[in-house]
């Protein structure tokens, strides 16, 4: 695990990918001033729960060094410059301190189950001893009447503290009638309007919650929408990625508890230090692409070889996330790991944008010819640049335009 | 004293979402029961109009649990309306990514889904961490194992950090529950041991949804298969990698036997005598549709881990061959339109959401005796059916299969159990620990014959195949077994384009309301007789429902089998079309 923290580390560290977030020193210093402040208040606070998180930290057999370590990669992970180390260390000994409400609305629990695999910290850490979670529909005791009451005792008790974090769609068809919770009846929308209002932010987890996902694909049989259709005037984290992974979720958390304000976050309110840069620009068979060595069909001698998927409906140039980085279940695999390609899941709309196993048309994506390792990096940064230049035109044509904004992979 | 009527709305610790409404009589025991979904999607909808080979990716977000399992059923009934016949590399790399997900479902439901209705937390705050280890001792030497943690160490660090936790005033997800209630019958250390395993299997589960990554590159929602193979080429070519998967199953199949298996048996003997009296046996009629092939043969030709039949009546002399142009559903009971009782394939059927019955005191009711749910009700041979790991094994040893066989022979006689506890709420719950034990065991058969096939140079991995021929017009169905139950998907196929597709999922046989005939579904017949201790605490009610594995939002789909009228569909209402 720390090994793949040095890992973690030294690729967000690098200048590619580091490039996107650097605001310069007076952003950091003032940033820096702010968290400290944020701290000290937090600090002040009485803890949720009377756990000394520095000793939980010990007593479940991470010595001080492994923990550091762990803080220097995850410091690196929200693209924030070392200094800012030892007030990430502080902020993961607070987390406790802060409320967290997480509903399902239209879900597979596909983002619960990801949260079950948190690696750092692990899931009892989160469970018992880190978050102070006080509803969770797959994982709670309680049900029917007395979950309710559970759930209304928190949102009550900690009005304008908690997280909600909300995975899952919600359906607007037909006032709402696909999908109803609780004894009263009450609508996924009606739920969601009443659990965001006292919130101090709404983190929406997964490509349901974040655009609609798959239920709001063509034709939307009961027209889905994600939250931030509905939820206005508080602060919105999407966190998309089907399912959202757990590293960027504990991520946010800690932002939140670091600078009591949402992270950096692009048009599409996804936070930079995941959603920065593509898929693409840190991609084990990048220099594949770059040399032009395609696999063209499963199994043959290119996927015996570990080329490039692009051909094979690889969808890493057009698709923000940092799974080519952190990867999944504990840096065990992903996607393009195991030969299939990105699907693009952290992108909006993608079931309807995107075919799975063909290129996108018109995508014109070119291989630079006679890649080195050099020029992967600048590579990537070139593109990187042209699009972040792309997002920012697009959304304010979007804007004008009075809808969901979207970035166009074509720019 | 008059008849009460109980709302239990969220069941929580499930996947999905479900409402079950219960008449408990004055004497506590229920007499009626109504189970009824309240979430729907429409994602076969969604399949319509798709290329055929995008199917699995999307059909695989029906659920997030049995997250891999849908996305090969999908990928199998593609395969098989194109003819296509996997290579050998290709159908291990998918046995092993299932039985992974059994042995995980089972692991995750039974832990930390499940257990919080027999342990009681609280309780496991008064025990002796050093009867503890004596008690774990005694239930693991049932099937001749060490227990899965010896050290009273271990046990009193789990109660320290549990009595802080508890200490504090909010207990989180462990708040509010039927903590103190007389349906709760382990012991002070028992608990402690539930409780101790609830942790270690936070853990476990972490470790094999590794399993899942290695081949699938991660869990939830793997991405490794397509139609024709797989596509790990460079995973199953590794040898470390296929070691690093036999290394964690290795340390699955110790918990499953050293934790798992002992606490059943400890849960069962405790429960025993609801088991024998039979509480939560239900319908009583079992279907398989078998799964996990065993050789390289064609579709449906090939020996089957799990042999497919029906049992009827809790009679294992009899076994009935299964045959998949019986099955139906029903609408009858469902928010769909008319009552058509028709196969899959010529399903016709259109949202029909009529609401709620009577509100009172801010609590709506279920309209029981019209629409009630979602979910709509399968029949098979019009006949309801209950599906699942029980009914696998019972399948299985009604078939006289000889693994199977030796696996429910051997819990039964290593617990002292006569056959008629297994149709009971304990008997489904130990039918899917005896399954994990036997799937740990044979998976690490097939790691080997993997790792033997690959060291033969074999490295095929993908059947090619010519889309434009294969895909003009044709169907297929991909029919077999997920953690919670038989689930089969049915495609119909026209000129490279889905015109038709179908689930029928686990929950769906298990979770529908009532039928056309006035016939209950698994859920409520189970509860039927059921008694509760406390008519504000329906834990009893609870367990039963619980040791079916609720996935509701498998459950719950729309179908519509009009292939023709492609183009010219409409969702009936609308809303927020796009296309």
């Amino acid at each position: 695990m720390v090994d793949s923290q040095d890992m973690v580390k030294k690729v967000f560290t690098q200048k590619s990918a580091r490039i996107d977030t650097n605001k310069g020193e007076n952003y950091y210093n003032n940033l820096f001033e702010k968290a400290k402040q944020r701290l000290s208040t937090l600090k002040k606070q009485a803890p949720l729960k009377d756990i000394d998180m520095v000793d939980v930290i010990e007593t479940e057999g991470i010595n001080r060094r492994d923990f550091m370590k762990w803080v220097s990669g995850t410091t690196a992970t929200l693209m924030l410059p070392p200094m800012f180390e030892p007030l990430v260390a502080e902020a993961t000994e607070l987390m406790n301190r802060v409320p967290v409400v997480w509903i399902e609305l239209q879900d597979c629990a596909g983002n619960s189950e990801a949260l079950l695999r948190s690696a750092s910290p692990t899931v009892d850490d989160l469970l018992f001893d880190v978050l102070s979670l006080e509803f969770h529909e797959t994982l709670q005791a309680a049900a029917g009447h007395d979950a309710d009451r559970q759930l209304e005792d928190a949102v009550e008790h900690f009005k304008g503290q908690y997280l909600l974090f909300v995975e899952g769609a919600i359906p607007m068809a037909n006032n709402g009638m696909y999908g109803t919770i609780g004894a009263s009846g009450e609508t996924f929308h009606e739920h969601l309007m009443r659990m965001s209002k006292d919130a101090a932010a709404v983190i929406a987890v997964g490509t349901c919650a974040t655009f609609g996902g798959i239920p709001a694909a063509a034709p939307n049989p009961t027209g889905a929408v994600g939250v931030m259709d509905l939820v206005k005037g508080k602060p919105l984290i999407n966190i998309p990625a089907c399912p959202a992974n757990p590293a960027n979720m504990v991520g946010v958390i800690l932002h939140y508890i670091l600078t009591g304000q949402v992270p950096e976050l692009d048009s599409l309110l996804r936070p930079k230090f995941a959603f920065g840069y593509r898929i693409h620009d840190n991609c084990e068979r990048r220099a594949h692409f770059d040399a032009g060595e395609f696999v063209e069909e499963f199994g043959d001698d290119g996927a015996k070889n570990n080329w490039c998927l692009y051909k094979v409906g690889c969808k890493g140039p057009m698709t923000f996330n940092n799974c080519s980085i952190i990867r999944y279940n504990e840096g065990t695999n992903w996607p393009v790991g195991v030969g299939r390609g990105c699907i693009g899941c952290s992108e909006p709309d993608f079931w309807d944008k995107y075919a799975y196993q063909r290129p996108m048309a018109g995508a014109n994506i070119k291989a630079p010819t006679g890649g080195v390792e050099k020029t992967v990096d600048e590579f990537g940064l070139g593109l990187l640049t042209a699009t972040a230049v792309g997002i920012g035109v697009h959304a304010v044509a979007s804007a004008v335009a009075g809808k969901k904004s979207e970035h166009n992979e074509e720019e | 004293m008059a008849k009460k009527h109980l709302v239990i709305d969220p069941i929580t610790r499930i996947e999905g979402h479900l409402r079950i409404e219960a008449i408990i009589d004055e004497n506590n025991v229920v007499t009626d029961a109504y189970a009824s979904s309240t979430m729907f999607r429409g994602i076969e909808e969604i399949l319509r109009g798709r290329d055929p080979r995008d199917c699995g990716l999307l059909a695989m977000r029906i659920c997030g649990v049995c997250t891999g399992t849908h996305y090969q059923r999908s990928i199998e009934a593609v395969e098989h309306a194109f003819g296509v016949t996997i290579p050998k590399n290709a159908r291990l790399v998918r046995n092993l990514m299932q039985g992974a997900l059994y042995v995980h479902d089972h692991v995750v439901h039974f832990y930390h889904l499940h257990a919080l209705d027999w342990v009681d937390i609280t309780e496991a705050l008064k025990a002796d961490p050093k009867k503890a280890v004596a008690e774990a001792t005694k239930w693991a030497s049932v099937s001749g194992q060490l227990p899965f943690n010896a050290s009273e160490s271990v046990y009193k660090q789990v109660q320290d950090r549990v009595t802080k936790y508890v200490k504090q005033g909010r207990l989180g997800i462990f708040g509010n529950a039927y903590w103190g209630s007389k349906g709760f019958k382990l012991t002070p250390e028992q608990n402690l041991i539930g409780l101790s395993h609830y942790l270690d299997a936070l853990e476990i589960q972490r470790e094999i949804g590794k399993m899942m990554a290695i081949f699938g590159g991660k869990n939830p929602h793997p991405q490794s298969l397509v139609v024709g193979g797989v596509t790990c080429v460079q995973d199953i070519k590794n040898p470390a990698r296929i070691a690093k998967f036999k290394q964690i199953l290795k340390l699955a199949r110790k918990f499953c036997k050293e934790a798992y298996l002992p606490d059943v048996y400890m849960a069962g003997t405790m429960y025993a005598d609801e088991a024998l009296e039979g509480i939560g046996g239900g319908l009583g009629n079992y279907m398989c549709y078998g799964d996990f092939n065993l050789d390289d043969l064609p579709f449906y030709d090939s020996k089957k881990l799990f042999p497919s039949g029906i049992v009827k009546n809790r009679d294992l002399t009899k076994v009935y061959e299964l045959d998949q142009t019986k099955i139906t559903e029903d609408v009858t009971h469902a928010w769909y339109e008319g009552s058509t009782n028709l196969h899959p394939f010529d399903g016709e059927t259109k949202p029909n959401y009529t609401g709620f019955g009577k509100k009172e005191n801010n609590i709506a009711y279920l309209d029981t005796k019209n629409k009630y749910s979602w979910i709509k009700s399968p029949l098979y041979n019009d006949e309801r059916m209950e599906v699942g790991p029980l009914a696998r094994m019972i399948v299985g040893v009604a078939k006289g299969d000889e693994r199977i066989t030796k696996y429910v022979t051997t819990f039964l006689k290593n617990g002292n159990l006569p056959t008629k506890v297994l149709f009971s709420t304990v008997g489904r719950t130990a039918g899917r620990a005896i399954e994990s034990e036997m799937m740990a065991d044979i998976m690490m058969e097939w790691c080997d014959e993997l790792a033997a096939n690959v060291a033969n140079g074999d490295l095929s991995t993908w059947t090619e195949f010519d889309f434009d021929k294969v895909s003009v017009d044709t169907q297929g169905y991909g029919m077999a077994e997920a953690p919670r139950g038989s689930l089969g998907h049915w495609v119909k196929i026209k000129d490279g384009k889905v015109v038709n597709y179908q689930a029928v999922v686990p929950s769906t046989w298990n979770a529908a309301p009532r039928d056309y005939k006035g016939r209950l579904g698994a859920y409520e017949s189970s509860l039927i007789g059921t008694k509760v201790a406390n008519a504000d605490q329906p834990l009893e009610i609870l367990r039963t429902v619980h040791s079916f594995d609720p996935c509701i939002a498998c459950a719950v789909h729309i179908i519509d089998a009009k292939g023709k009228e492609l183009g010219v569909y409409k969702i009936d209402p609308t809303g927020g079309c796009r296309a």
